[in-house]
């Protein structure tokens, strides 16, 4: 599975709440190749789930994609339970 | 032999910062194919930076000349990414030098002071170094002495902004898990402050409807080439259209070139990205690891938009009132005899809606609007000073944006002035 975090530059935020978003994974015992880029980018990848902001991930919301929506990037427990019932 | 070690593998930045995520990796203990992809990549990325600074020079020179032509003053665009690629080839090897030694004092600071702040925006570190490496210089520092000072104001650097700005952060999300690092401190700092004294927390932003439709210039690469193509055809008009067809389009229509220019000016930016992103995937999950081994109960220091999703609402208040101070600072600057600074949408929008966050923190709406300006009108005036110090080593046209960067250039080369080493 490929999950993709987007950020508005693709450098800082995203970078960390992949980190998170590994973490959770670990924790939740599963495995997903997630990589971190901005949103241009995001528009023309494809991956199994899109993880961001709100207000990031809205744009890349075309019905189709699977989006998760964080509020705290450095929440394990938020993330956790979000991507839960996506795995 | 020597000679080769010190000047080729050494003086050669985008080797030095593979060595050193080389030696990241195997600290780490990490298998050795990831060891060397992630070695490539590193050196890869420095690569890829410089490729996409001599894209984006291309399009500045066109717009420095024509804004030139159009008002007779020099016009310069802030942009981290273009300086900092630019500045590399005469301050690559101390900036990459720096950057590493200044996050080992990060590090000890960490470790011995109150201070418990580790810096993971990359990003952000890279520039400081490159920053502090060439107002070192600007001042009369070089060789080792350079990179010692330069290495511990670094460090210095990494570990206080967040702190003058945690008392705020924990107010914003409520917990003590993170703080806000990123290089435009002072303005988010100014922000709080006059938030407090003109605002009211009770009246959030956060209760008001503002329009989703603003939503896209969170896009990097849209921003860039909206703004940068508003103020290339507003400059390519001035300048006239016989000028740009005789002199730079080598003849093709003067609008359809200013708009191919700003494009290609996004392009360059989203290149450097690229590298950027590139160059910092391997050193800072491994400045992370040992981080975490070394300074217990650390806090990481992370990039702005961290604290976004926190109040949406006055990232976006945040952004168009610092953006307005920028445009009102872009005609006041030349009255007072200062270059004018073109206002860029992405430092706009970055540190003007962190300001917004900070100003809605400490003092609600009236908060984020007043704060947030006077983040614009900081990051107008501060690189406009940073210039009159930094113009003669040569990168006009462009300068650092962000506050700290302007804040520390101008008290390092005038400190150094101070005790007569220029």
């Amino acid at each position: 599975m490929k999950i993709l975090v987007v950020c508005g530059n693709g450098l800082g935020s995203s970078f960390m709440m992949a980190l998170t978003v590994k973490k959770a994974l670990a924790e939740l015992g599963q495995e997903a190749d997630v990589t971190h880029t901005d949103l241009t980018t995001a528009t023309a990848e494809q991956a199994d789930m899109y993880i961001g902001a709100g207000d990031i991930v809205d744009q890349l919301d075309d019905g189709f994609r699977k989006i998760v929506r964080v509020v705290n990037m450095m929440s394990i427990p938020e993330i956790k339970s979000k991507l839960e019932p996506l795995l | 032999m020597l000679d080769v070690m010190m000047n080729d593998i050494l003086g050669t930045p985008a080797i030095l910062v593979g060595l050193f995520a080389f030696v990241g990796l195997l600290i780490q203990k990490k298998s050795a194919s990831t060891v060397l992809s992630g070695t490539l990549k590193t050196i890869m990325g420095f690569v890829i930076l410089g490729a996409g600074a001599a894209v984006l020079i291309g399009s500045l020179t066109h717009f420095s000349k024509m804004f030139d032509v159009a008002f007779n003053v020099q016009g310069v665009i802030p942009n981290n990414e273009a300086i900092v690629a630019a500045a590399q080839t005469n301050f690559g090897t101390s900036t990459a030098m720096i950057m590493v030694f200044g996050m080992v004092m990060n590090l000890l600071l960490a470790r011995f002071t109150p201070l418990k702040y580790i810096f993971l925006t990359g990003h952000h570190t890279l520039f400081m170094a490159c920053l502090i490496a060439a107002s070192l210089s600007v001042g009369g520092m070089s060789g080792a002495p350079l990179i010692i000072v330069g290495s511990i104001l670094l460090g210095i650097c990494m570990v206080v902004f967040p702190a003058i700005l945690q008392p705020t952060v924990r107010q914003i999300t409520g917990s003590d898990d993170f703080a806000v690092g990123h290089f435009g401190s002072i303005g988010y700092y100014v922000s709080a402050k006059i938030g407090k004294l003109f605002g009211n927390k009770a009246h959030s932003t956060e209760a008001i409807q503002v329009p989703k439709s603003l939503g896209f210039l969170r896009d990097t690469s849209v921003a860039v080439s909206l703004t940068m193509s508003i103020f290339f055809i507003i400059v390519a008009m001035f300048a006239g259209q016989s000028y740009i067809e005789k002199e730079l389009s080598g003849g093709s229509n003067f609008i359809v070139f200013a708009i191919i220019q700003a494009i290609t000016f996004a392009a360059g930016v989203y290149i450097i990205l690229a590298g950027v992103r590139m160059l910092i995937a391997e050193i800072i999950p491994a400045f992370k690891g040992i981080a975490d081994k070394l300074v217990p109960k650390a806090k990481p220091a992370l990039d702005c938009p961290t604290i976004f999703p926190f109040a949406p609402n006055a990232v976006i208040i945040g952004f168009l009132f610092s953006f307005f101070a920028g445009l009102l600072s872009m005609f006041a600057l030349p009255l007072i005899g200062l270059k004018v600074i073109v206002p860029g949408l992405v430092p706009h929008f970055f540190t003007g809606a962190a300001a917004g966050v900070f100003g809605n923190a400490t003092g609600g709406r009236m908060g984020a609007m007043a704060g947030a300006f006077a983040n614009g009108l900081i990051i107008s005036f501060i690189p406009a000073i940073l210039l009159i110090f930094m113009g003669d080593i040569g990168y006009e046209g462009t300068t650092f944006g962000d506050s700290d960067f302007g804040v520390v250039g101008i008290l390092i080369i005038n400190i150094l002035k101070l005790f007569g080493a220029v």
